[in-house]
């Protein structure tokens, strides 16, 4: 159908520029939060002047970002002597594709309704519901699984084919560690999985406006905190992101697995890492902090624990559950600059010790007290 | 059993008094990780507060938007040239001065001027780049005429040009002290008698 044609265009496009838009931002963000946690000011030199005056636009160094793209698009493209061009090539975009495909299972909104939206539209459109997300499906954290685990292919060609030996120890150093944390994500959310009794995003989200206790909203979090607390750490270990940053730490390797790009195949690494945290943002939302929704908030309105019910409008719920959704990977993304710009790095014995004698029997034992509860109230 | 005696005395780590020692509570790790993120973002609320309500939660300084008052007491920022009573510069171009400094900011173009038997050279050209200038004083220790001082003030520096950076004779004249130590120029020599011309 080609009406389903223009809401897939118009969800694609959305969740593209909301994750370009995320990585874009992000790289102010880290900049300015690292800047003010220590007292400091942060860039602010960057500016765009408008043409033919002498107005000077410096938006506390928004344009710092722009400033680093055309940088790294028109730095020298350097070329090593590798014997292997094609995967050393093929590397950055092994790593950054599957970043962006994560999304396309995420749900960013509820159940919508083009025709109820637009009432102009309403002929062409008549009653067709469409589920704000690129792709329903119902195996949706397995696919979640299937790509985020491609991105360490990535990385280790990347160390693989520079034909340097700290790409390659970086990349031996990847790949060990986003497996371990791999495994680790995994186990922590096969507890979520036997609450919610699902793998689809979108059901685990309509599960989450429900309320537990009579009064607490049903959030993964509250049902599952110590699976949370694992999830996030295992996801920043996944990302390569301080404190688990032994991949590319710099002042042992260099810069690890992509210390032989140059220009704009180092930024798509770069990039890849700041997307991958607006992902890890979007996965804790709609895992744990119960998605697009608000707190007891259905696609028809609140329903309050007392039994007090407030519909709302078509328009204000698509609305709402657009920037709640935003917010709260915003608020996520920022925890993850927080924790990034306050732990130090660990040691690369320290890593796989914390995995696997640390997280992994933590996450087992979670998933073991998750069964006998479930078990118990069935 | 006999000793052997290129056995290795026993390597005994030495203890030192900080050594640092883990409770079971920074062994678990997360309380303490905790108590360092609450650092870190209650720092991170106090400036964003401090911004939201028009202070600078930062300690930096915006140079050169904003310039420090707080300058240290020894602080010395610009060279001034001294002058005589009747206000010719006390400099003899000597050269002292521009052959002492490190950096080779100084550049002396000297002049002759018969008029004066006691101090024929006087500099015509007397500039400095402040651009490489590194503050540190020895021309002062070298005049000998006490003719090169450095002042507590700081020559309005910043620039996007270093050509703009170039401080000259007129400028480095008018210093006008309030009490010139400078050494009493000598009494001028009475009107010597006219001679007979050629």
């Amino acid at each position: 159908m080609i009406q389903d044609l223009v809401i897939a265009i118009v969800f694609i496009t959305y969740a593209i520029s909301v994750l370009m838009g995320f990585g874009t931002i992000l790289t102010w963000v880290e900049r300015k939060q690292a800047a003010v946690m220590a007292d400091r000011i942060g860039a602010n030199r960057a500016y765009l002047r408008i043409p033919f005056t002498q107005v000077k636009l410096v938006w506390l160094g928004l344009f710092h970002g722009m400033a680093d793209g055309l940088k790294m698009l028109l730095k020298e493209d350097f070329k090593p002597k590798t014997y292997d061009w094609y995967a050393y090539m093929v590397a950055p975009w092994v790593v950054f594709t599957p970043v962006l495909l994560v999304f396309a299972v995420v749900p960013f909104g509820g159940v919508l309704i083009p025709g109820e939206l637009i009432p102009w539209l309403s002929g062409w459109f008549g009653d067709r519901a469409y589920p704000m997300q690129i792709a329903n499906l119902d195996a949706g954290l397995l696919i979640v699984f299937a790509f985020g685990g491609i991105s360490i292919i990535g990385a280790m060609l990347a160390g693989w084919s520079s034909a340097n030996k700290f790409s390659l120890l970086g990349a031996l150093r990847a790949g060990s560690q986003m497996i371990s944390y791999e495994l680790i994500m995994a186990m922590t959310l096969l507890g979520l999985i036997l609450v919610y009794g699902t793998v689809d995003l979108d059901e685990m989200v309509r599960y989450q406006s429900g309320i537990v206790l009579g009064f607490l909203p049903a959030w993964g979090i509250v049902l599952q905190p110590f699976a949370a607390t694992l999830f996030l750490t295992a996801a920043i270990a996944e990302n390569k992101r301080i404190p688990f940053d032994l991949p590319e730490a710099e002042s042992e390797l260099i810069a690890g697995y992509f210390t032989e790009y140059s220009g704009m195949k180092m930024g798509l690494f770069m990039f890849a890492e700041f997307i991958e945290i607006a992902i890890i943002g979007a996965l804790f939302t709609t895992l744990f902090l119960g998605g697009y929704n608000l707190p007891f908030m259905t696609d028809s309105g609140f329903s309050f624990p007392g039994g007090y019910e407030l519909a709302l409008p078509h328009a204000a719920v698509v609305l709402i559950q657009l920037a709640t959704f935003l917010a709260k990977v915003f608020v996520i993304c920022s925890f993850q600059i927080l924790i990034r710009w306050s732990l130090p790095r660990f040691r690369w014995d320290q890593v796989l010790r914390f995995a696997w004698k640390f997280m992994f029997p933590l996450a087992l034992a979670n998933l073991i007290v998750t069964v006998f509860f479930v078990w118990a109230l069935q | 059993m006999t000793k052997n005696p290129h056995a290795r005395k026993q390597y005994v780590r030495k203890q030192y008094w900080n050594e640092p020692t883990m409770g079971w509570y920074e062994r678990a790790y997360l309380p303490e990780i905790l108590r360092g993120l609450a650092i870190t973002s209650r720092v991170f609320l106090r400036n964003m507060f401090k911004w939201m309500t028009g202070r600078k939660g930062a300690l930096t300084t915006y140079y050169p938007e904003e310039t420090r008052w707080d300058y240290a007491a020894g602080n010395r920022g610009k060279h001034i040239l001294t002058r005589r009573p009747d206000g010719s510069p006390q400099c003899i171009a000597c050269n002292m001065c521009a052959t002492v400094c490190p950096a080779k900011v100084i550049e002396i173009d000297a002049g002759f001027n018969p008029a004066d038997a006691a101090h024929p050279k006087f500099p015509t050209r007397f500039e400095i780049d402040y651009s490489r200038c590194i503050f540190c004083g020895l021309c002062v220790e070298a005049c000998p005429e006490d003719a090169i001082r450095m002042v507590k003030e700081v020559p309005n520096l910043p620039s996007g040009d270093r050509r703009t950076m170039w401080i000259a004779r007129e400028e480095l004249l008018n210093w006008q002290p309030r009490d010139d130590v400078a050494k009493p120029y000598p009494p001028p020599p009475s009107p010597a008698p006219a001679r007979s011309q050629p």
